[in-house]
């Protein structure tokens, strides 16, 4: 290494902490306007304080999944198992029973997802030829403390013990 | 009397210390969240008040105090519990050569704010920073792992390096100064340069305090120069400690960090000396003048020693979240080949421009 080179070296050295020097005053400039009430342009740090301010969740994202229901009130799902066949995870399961309406035939007693096989594709919402499944509830959290508590029914709705 | 003024002293000054070390860690970690652009530790709250989380050091130490005491069954027993603790005293101790403000007069008695003032402080504190050595390399040998003890051995070839690097950079001051004395080489700074400039060490050897400081960093063995530890990839020489003596390391490197600035201060940035303040008020170079009482320019001496080594581990910790680690070779390159021969070259100049000024 030259001398050349080594006085290259130590003054990008030195602009390497001028860099940080003046991360540390903006920030702090920020942080101390705020304390004291006079509002700035940016926060001092992008941090969000998780639970108690949230971020907003964009409209097209995919959260837990819901089952829409007709006018009456009975599930638009006909349990015809597209979802079922198309989902990768296997992660689906629907008990059918016969529907009351002859023009409707079938209907789920029982949706069930296993949330902790759940890869969130949409590919079920994709499937769907009735519009009957959704994945916009805006529910994120879902920690349990067993595999099992992660089988979620969707219908005919979180049974005890599984609130969602 | 003397005796009992004397506890008072290093009680004082310890109290000063450990506190100042237990803040250091919530100074770390805000500091380089605002850096980066986070918030920083900030949940620790007593009785739901978070005060910035003020209260995460002490989180941080009950934490510590109740984890197990864990020594490995394969382990040197003795050495393996007495190498934190060696660790700390070295570095505890030199605090009390560190002169912290002019002397105070109470009831007749003059007491300086120093413990020791011993004729070859300065000597003592660099003595005593490189027995430090010992606890690292007996942390390294007694926990009879492979790799803490290369961490070890990392660590004592660092240290020694630096070691000559820091005594080089030391010399053209020692030559300039008056004695080895603290409480001399401070007060001698109280003087003026050229009739207006303070005549600290920082402008009487510029050369001479970047070398110091380069030395110094190394001599923490923090994040630059942290081969030792190496905590994010490489195994370091504590890998086998836990709980409260894998916390008094880490203690004794922040607490490196106070020594190193109160001495960086004490020897460059005129330890307790406000610019212009003398014993009787502020004499400004143009002319004017603040007559203070004793009390106000002793609070102000102190006000200013403690600034100043506040904002030497602030630098330091800037510098710590800014650089990557140098490698193993490049470490002793600088060390080796640039910082001693400069060392050598500011002992040259030192003495020629002494001979030629006088």
């Amino acid at each position: 290494m030259t001398v050349k080179d080594g006085a290259r070296f130590a003054i990008e050295v030195l602009r390497g902490g001028l860099i940080t020097a003046r991360h540390f005053a903006v920030n702090m400039a920020r942080h101390s306007l705020r304390a004291i009430g006079i509002r700035t342009r940016r926060t001092g740090a992008v941090t969000i304080q998780y639970p108690e301010a949230r971020k907003q969740v964009p409209s097209r994202h995919r959260s837990l999944h819901r089952l829409l229901t007709r006018p009456d009130g009975r599930p638009r799902c006909v349990a015809c198992m597209l979802c079922l066949t198309v989902c990768p995870s296997e992660c689906i399961s629907v008990e059918a029973d016969e529907d009351p309406d002859p023009e409707i035939q079938k209907t789920p007693i029982r949706f069930e997802i296993d949330l902790s096989r759940c890869c969130f594709c949409g590919f079920c919402v994709e499937a769907c030829p009735e519009d009957a499944i959704r994945m916009d509830t805006g529910i994120l959290e879902w920690g349990r403390l067993g595999r099992d508590d992660l089988r979620i029914e969707i219908w005919p709705g979180p049974g005890p013990g599984r609130k969602i | 009397m003397e005796i009992l003024i004397t506890l008072i002293k290093i009680v004082g000054t310890l109290v000063w210390f450990l506190t100042l070390t237990l803040y250091l860690t919530w100074v770390e970690r805000k500091e380089s969240a605002v850096i980066q652009d986070r918030i920083g530790a900030n949940r620790a709250s007593i009785l739901g008040i978070r005060a910035f989380g003020l209260f995460q050091p002490l989180a941080d130490a009950v934490k510590m105090i109740f984890k197990q005491d864990f020594v490995p069954a394969f382990s040197d027993r003795i050495l393996h519990s007495l190498a934190p603790f060696l660790s700390f005293f070295f570095v505890a101790v030199t605090i009390t050569a560190v002169p912290f403000g002019d002397s105070l007069r109470i009831a007749g008695r003059t007491v300086a704010l120093q413990v020791i003032d011993g004729s070859a402080g300065l000597i003592f504190i660099l003595a005593m920073l490189s027995m430090g050595i010992y606890g690292i390399l007996l942390g390294g040998w007694a926990s009879r792992n492979r790799y803490s003890l290369l961490g070890g051995m990392r660590g004592a070839a660092q240290l020694i390096s630096y070691e000559v690097a820091l005594g080089f950079s030391l010399v053209g001051l020692v030559m300039v100064f008056p004695s080895l004395r603290l409480s001399d080489i401070v007060a001698f700074q109280g003087g003026l340069l050229f009739g207006f400039l303070p005549r600290w060490g920082v402008f009487l050897q510029p050369l001479g305090f970047a070398l110091f400081f380069i030395a110094a960093l190394a001599e923490t063995k923090r994040v630059p120069f942290d081969l030792p530890e190496g905590e994010s990839e490489i195994i370091g020489f504590f890998t086998e400690y836990g709980g409260l003596k894998w916390g008094l390391f880490m203690m004794t490197d922040f607490m490196e960090i106070i020594v190193m600035s109160a001495l960086m201060t004490t020897l460059y940035f005129g330890g307790w000396q406000v610019p212009w303040l003398g014993p009787g008020g502020f004499h400004f170079p143009w002319g004017g003048e603040w007559p203070l009482p004793r009390g106000a320019v002793v609070a102000l001496q102190v006000a200013s020693f403690n600034i100043k080594v506040v904002f030497g581990c602030w630098l330091q910790i800037l510098i710590r979240w800014t650089y990557p680690r140098l490698r193993y070779d490049q470490l002793m390159d600088l060390g080796w080949k640039i910082l001693v021969p400069l060392g050598f070259a500011n002992i040259g100049l030192t003495a020629v421009l002494i001979g030629v000024l006088s």
